[in-house]
């Protein structure tokens, strides 16, 4: 980019302006747009409001409570690129653990169960109210544990397979889960899931009657004025300890075995890195995210429905991670952003403004998955390293090919060429 | 054991139920026979699950049911010569449908990705899988197609309370000599050669002067045929949509992993045995979990057979099992 400014011959304030910037020490360099970014994504709900609601193309921005959304899938599409990114094992039955999330989130925090009364620092919920009723901040937390668990039972017997096998099997699970909480509700005559009306009504967070008191929090989400607003906020919240330990992890012991795997399994099974083990906290982290989003959403909905646990999700989800880039965090999370947003609300606002300013006249969002699908295969055949890439992965991808079709008898790759060479 | 010993007490039990489900398995196995046929030869020669693959099949039914019903006009009361000739002229245009569909998928978003990491190809076959998908609900909306009874429901023999129909004997019967045709081509021809040698080593192969990319492009059409011939004989009898092709996709995958994936024989036994599964599954009385866990069952078995016997059950050991 500067030399391409450069180029042009007439522009040495810019040029000096990006010299005056690398001379910026590093850490405040990366974290000064990060604060940036975080300022205006928390500040979000205050100036939501007084956006303008007719800008071309788009229409309107997103409003909080779509806001909420946004932010639960984009853990979700951070925490699959721990398992596809990172670890190079491609899950195509992520929605198995948003799923597994949302009903433990149904299971620990609402009436579901009326056989037993427990609570558990609920809050916003009347002390006879049958069910059990456990605190939504320890549930995000029980959901990812048993998630994460779920990941690993899954991820036991399957993760020797390589590759495509784990893929369809990973697929597998995606789709069993599902049909399991549709249909367990009287194995054995004992209502577990509700069948296809879902668990609902789902308790709310909240900091109870005492930190009201004290410091003003609110009670309960549910119950509050700005119910949407809160949600938002504790999402953002979620999304930036996501964030934080995906990006420490990366760049931790278990994060470089997970890379040396990705890159080459049998090399790095010869330098001694167990691979069951490493891949299977790959599956396990990933997983966690996964319930503890699913579990996320389903109190922000009061509910967790089997419809919504489609393999149109995984695939969804997957595509995040594609177009960010496999493995690069940040663009994992634009990415994400960006497609949740298309999701929400963005391709039936840019449907709407395409017929109306154009003789065209479709139903964009019918096509939704089309879409998807486009940008799947055209990503993958003219960018497939995303839109931000991993600078690791970018040189993977130039180097060719690591299938059986033509290993390289020498690797060719060094550390210090930024570009790598073509084999 | 106790798979033997359910087949067993329902077989007692209800007799008829039990042959009428037998001859129904049947049916269903010789439809994925030609699905899992698709799978297993592309993923012999690519290592490539064609993810599109299932939605292809798709397609080509509800082509085949614009033809059937709106171009030729045919329905019950059409004489038998009519029905025929119009059944034959449909298959003939979606086999070539499904052929070139399939081909020009591979041309277009597979070839380029030949040294690509294999994943890559993999994701972007979920991706033209989607395309296609919405390619089928844009022209045929989201509506079931079904056509008229064009083959006779008559019984074929009746026995006791089991019978067996023309339209589920026609599936077996426009099977069968499909089956035999591709074994020879496959093995006797030189076109047959130039793939079993392509999908052994595609470089030594190539040195050895075969063309490898007219032979990938070749079993794609080949695939792609055979999800023609599959769609029309769904259409006969069930009824599809344009999603029909992804579970049905995934079921013949299942079959063609179960058989072994890349050998042929292999697709069609697990075909016939996914078929025989579901129709247990679904008709027996005695225990069975019914229609709303089939989904589950069948991936249970994809599952359990990727984990213990990768190689399936004709298959030979691969590396990737390992």
């Amino acid at each position: 980019m500067r030399d391409r400014l450069r180029s042009l011959g007439r522009l040495e304030p810019v040029d000096d302006l990006f010299k005056a910037w690398r001379r910026v020490p590093g850490r405040i360099r990366t974290s000064v747009p990060l604060l940036a970014l975080v300022t205006l994504a928390a500040g979000y709900p205050y100036y939501a409001s007084s956006l303008p609601t007719d800008v071309p193309v788009i229409l309107a921005f997103p409003d909080v409570g779509a806001g909420v959304t946004i932010l639960v899938f984009v853990v979700m599409a951070v925490g699959l690129n721990v398992v596809v990114g990172y670890a190079g094992l491609l899950d195509l039955g992520y929605v198995a653990f948003y799923a597994i999330g949302a009903y433990t989130a149904g299971w620990l925090a609402s009436g579901q169960f009326e056989q037993v009364r427990f609570h558990f620092g609920s809050v916003g919920i009347s002390r006879e109210a049958q069910g059990i009723h456990i605190s939504v901040w320890l549930v995000l937390l029980c959901a990812g544990l048993i998630t994460a668990l779920g990941g690993i039972l899954i991820g036991l017997p399957t993760l020797r397979l390589r590759g495509d096998y784990l893929a369809i099997v990973t697929l597998g699970f995606g789709e069993i889960i599902p049909q399991f909480v549709r249909n367990a509700d009287s194995l054995h005559g004992f209502d577990l899931t509700h069948g296809t009306f879902g668990i609902s009504p789902i308790d709310s967070p909240g900091f109870g009657e005492g930190l009201n008191n004290a410091v003003g929090l609110p009670v309960s989400f549910a119950q509050s004025f700005d119910r949407a607003r809160l949600f938002y906020w504790a999402a953002l919240v979620v999304l930036l300890v996501t964030v934080f330990c995906c990006y420490r992890l990366r760049d931790s012991r278990l994060g470089r075995a997970w890379i040396a795997i990705r890159e080459d399994e049998t090399a790095a099974g010869a330098m001694g890195i167990p691979l069951m083990r490493t891949k299977t906290w790959a599956y396990a982290i990933g997983a966690f995210f996964g319930g503890v989003a699913g579990a996320y959403v389903a109190s922000f909905n009061s509910g967790a429905f089997p419809s919504q646990f489609h393999f149109n999700i995984s695939i969804f989800l997957l595509c995040m991670v594609i177009l960010g880039g496999m493995g690069s965090l940040w663009g994992v999370v634009i990415g994400g952003a960006i497609l949740a947003w298309l999701n929400v609300e963005g391709l039936a606002n840019i449907g709407a403004w395409a017929n109306a300013h154009t003789p065209l006249n479709v139903e964009v969002a019918k096509y939704e998955f089309g879409i998807y699908g486009v940008i799947i295969v055209l990503m993958m055949l003219f960018r497939p390293v995303g839109l931000i890439p991993e600078r690791r992965r970018k040189r993977e991808l130039e180097e060719g090919s690591h299938g059986p079709i033509d290993d390289p008898l020498y690797d060719h790759r060094d550390q210090d060429e930024p570009t790598g060479t073509r084999a | 054991m106790l798979l033997c010993v359910w087949l067993v007490v329902n077989l007692i039990k209800t007799p008829s139920d039990f042959f009428t489900v037998l001859l129904i398995g049947i049916t269903t196995g010789s439809v994925y026979a030609l699905i899992a046929l698709g799978y297993t030869l592309v993923y012999g020669i690519l290592q490539l699950i064609n993810f599109a693959h299932g939605d292809v099949f798709a397609l080509t039914g509800l082509v085949s049911s614009t033809f059937l019903v709106s171009l030729f006009g045919l329905d019950e009361t059409s004489s038998v010569l009519a029905i025929l000739a119009g059944l034959l002229a449909t298959l003939v245009i979606v086999v070539a449908f499904g052929a070139f569909l399939n081909a020009t998928i591979e041309f277009v978003a597979y070839r380029r990705l030949r040294q690509a990491p294999r994943l890559a190809v993999l994701i972007t076959a979920v991706g033209m899988s989607f395309i296609v998908q919405n390619v089928s609900l844009a022209i045929f909306g989201v509506n079931f197609r079904s056509i008229p009874p064009l083959i006779s429901d008559a019984n074929v023999f009746k026995i006791g309370d089991v019978s067996y129909q023309w339209n589920q004997l026609f599936a077996v019967l426009a099977t069968v000599p499909i089956l035999i045709l591709l074994t020879w081509l496959v093995q006797s021809t030189r076109h047959g050669k130039a793939m079993r040698a392509t999908s052994q080593d595609t470089d030594a192969a190539a040195i050895m002067g075969v063309n490898v990319n007219r032979t990938i492009s070749f079993t794609f059409l080949l695939a792609g045929g055979l999800a023609g011939v599959g769609g029309l004989l769904y259409l006969i009898e069930f009824n599809m949509r344009y999603d029909t092709g992804f579970e049905l996709g995934l079921i013949a995958f299942t079959a063609a992993v179960l058989g072994g994936i890349g050998n042929l024989s292999g697709a069609v036994l697990g075909a016939l045995l996914i078929g025989l599964i579901q129709a247990f599954n679904e008709g027996l009385s005695w225990l069975a979990p019914g229609s709303d866990w089939t989904r589950s069952i069948v991936f249970g078995i994809l599952i359990a057979i990727l984990v213990f016997r990768p190689e399936g059950l004709l298959g030979e050991r691969t590396p990737e099992g390992a």
